[in-house]
């Protein structure tokens, strides 16, 4: 099963850094996601795109982590070459992980 | 207790104007808040202002205005609104130009300039986040710098009685926050208020991101009616408890997931939210629905505000210069990959600090690891993008695509080429009593 079957996701930005909350569909799908989707395996995913390491953040009110993803400076909303400056799209690319 | 209707005119810029209308029509709201500049938007009107001084404000403004003022002056609905850019006093004279011409009298236009603090930062021996140097680094590439400013001028315009509010850099939520404040008499010292009020704002900022927009994904997130997504309504109380909603018919839905994705829409640790008015915690923020596109907020906290403002500055960086052509059929990507050889080849020699190659439809979004595809696409795009300090240099990327119609591989179509001008943004932090807001009231 693939992220997309139990959670959606928002990308936002702000300069280098991206943003993307993962949120459950459904509230007793979050201790899964909690447990499964740690900033490693996050970090894992995006390997290649990133030049620290990614921090999560909980929301168990929400049903929700909240992942904070380091751009190189070069690629920054306003600088980058990249078609998708914003780094809109990432957060679709997490809903593509394995769970 | 009280309640106050808060309306979200635009999320942006460019934004639709018919929800705004919608909003003054049928909102029963008492404010209208636009929200309309982005970050470089403000480095990129600072330029447009040297070259004319009457210049610098929202491009929509004039638009938006000529929509919204008579529906407002109407309704007894005030204005709010970031779109005086880097020009607030032209907007207000352009706003009661407007006015007058539609027949409106007894208004008050107020502008809120302040937050130019391009000569402060110059030579104020501040450092640039990003990268730890001094601001002097920049040295004449500095094009302008611009601190977030924070609710309190313009609570102080809406105690001068002003109808419509046109501030340069202000942070987002303290559009939506400044008219909580004055019309219920928050202290600026009230921490959790203060917090309360910035989640309002900062699911607002972005209007139809909470109602609905930026969110279907069909079979799995299906919205309503986007063709005619309804802005958002915060109703918020005395107490800071809110309930967010839109106009009954309009497109789209306000949902817990809705508010959930925007509540943390660009949120770092969602324990300190910073802003010029409060540090505020969202991490115990919940969502209840209390009817059909009615989301009762709760649970949002604060703690004392940061000390300093942040300051976005623009750096001028040089010209991008981009072409895309593109190749269909048997063989697409093979023909676009021979392209894309040949332009790496033409354009080796040129002064290019940076170039990019992308093969849209294949890899231009996540790179080759994460876009690994089976079938072979019927159609590529090639895409090259190039950074100069020279004009000149930048423009030689459009014109080798264009040239790859004759001299290239065969059947290559549609090309597009531009070079444009970039503003790269970079912050520093600016001490608070540097930053000295004035009002300026026109009278219509």
């Amino acid at each position: 099963m693939i992220l997309r079957e139990i959670a959606h996701a928002r990308t936002g930005d702000k300069g280098s850094l991206v943003t993307i909350s993962l949120i459950a569909y459904r509230r007793e799908d979050y201790a899964l996601l909690e447990e499964r989707i740690t900033a490693e395996r996050v970090s894992e995913h995006f390997a290649g795109l990133l030049v620290a390491p990614v921090q999560r953040y909980s929301l168990p009110s929400l049903g929700a982590l909240n992942f904070v993803l380091q751009r190189p400076l070069a690629q920054s909303v306003t600088r980058s070459l990249a078609l998708d400056a914003h780094g809109k799209c990432l957060g679709s690319a997490l809903l593509a992980m394995q769970i | 207790m009280r309640n106050l209707r808060i309306g979200s005119g635009a999320g942006y810029s460019g934004d639709r104007i018919d929800p705004a209308v919608e909003l003054a029509q049928k909102g029963s709201i008492s404010h209208l808040v636009f929200e309309c500049l982005a970050e470089r938007t403000i480095a990129l009107a600072q330029k447009a202002r040297l070259l004319d001084p009457d210049s610098g404000y929202d491009p929509l403004l004039e638009e938006r205005m000529e929509a919204v003022l008579g529906l407002c002056a109407r309704n007894g609905v005030r204005i709010i609104s970031n779109m005086g850019g880097a020009n607030p006093l032209a907007a207000a004279r352009k706003t009661r130009e407007i006015a007058r011409r539609l027949g409106l009298s007894g208004l008050r236009v107020a502008a809120v300039t302040g937050d130019d603090v391009t000569a402060i930062v110059r030579g104020g021996g501040f450092t640039i986040c990003e990268d730890g140097s001094p601001v002097e680094s920049l040295a004449d590439r500095m094009v302008s710098a611009n601190a977030y400013v924070g609710a309190e001028p313009i609570v102080e315009a809406l105690q001068q009685k002003a109808d419509v509010i046109l501030t340069g850099r202000v942070a987002d939520p303290s559009l939506f926050l400044a008219p909580l404040i004055h019309e219920f008499g928050w202290s600026a010292s009230d921490w959790n208020l203060l917090g309360k009020g910035t989640v309002v704002g900062h699911l607002l900022e972005c209007a139809g991101q909470v109602t609905g927009g930026y969110f279907a994904d069909p079979g799995y997130k299906d919205v309503p009616n986007l063709a005619h997504l309804g802005f958002p309504i915060a109703e918020v109380a005395e107490d800071g408890s809110a309930m967010i909603t839109k106009v009954e018919g309009s497109g789209g839905f306000v949902t817990r997931a809705t508010c959930s994705e925007q509540l943390l829409y660009e949120i770092q640790d969602p324990t300190a939210y910073l802003t010029p008015d409060v540090t505020a915690d969202f991490s115990q923020v919940v969502f209840d629905e209390i009817g059909p596109d009615r989301i009762r907020v709760s649970g949002a906290r604060g703690r004392p505000r940061p000390n300093t403002l942040k300051a976005s500055i623009g750096v001028q960086d040089g010209y991008v210069g981009e072409g895309q052509i593109s190749y269909a059929g048997p063989g697409a990507r093979q023909r676009a990959e021979l392209a894309r050889e040949i332009l790496a080849e033409r354009l080796r020699h040129h002064a290019l600090q940076e170039l990019r190659f992308d093969l849209i439809g294949i890899n231009s979004i996540h790179g080759d690891r994460l876009s690994r595809t089976v079938h072979e696409p019927h159609e590529v795009r090639l895409r090259v993008a190039g950074r100069s300090q020279s004009q000149r240099v930048a423009a030689f990327i459009p014109r080798e695509v264009e040239a790859l119609y004759t001299n290239g591989p065969a059947g290559g179509g549609g090309v597009t080429g531009s070079t444009r001008e970039t503003i790269a943004i970079l912050s520093t932090l600016i001490p608070r009593e540097s930053v000295v807001p004035a009002i300026h009231i026109e009278e219509v």
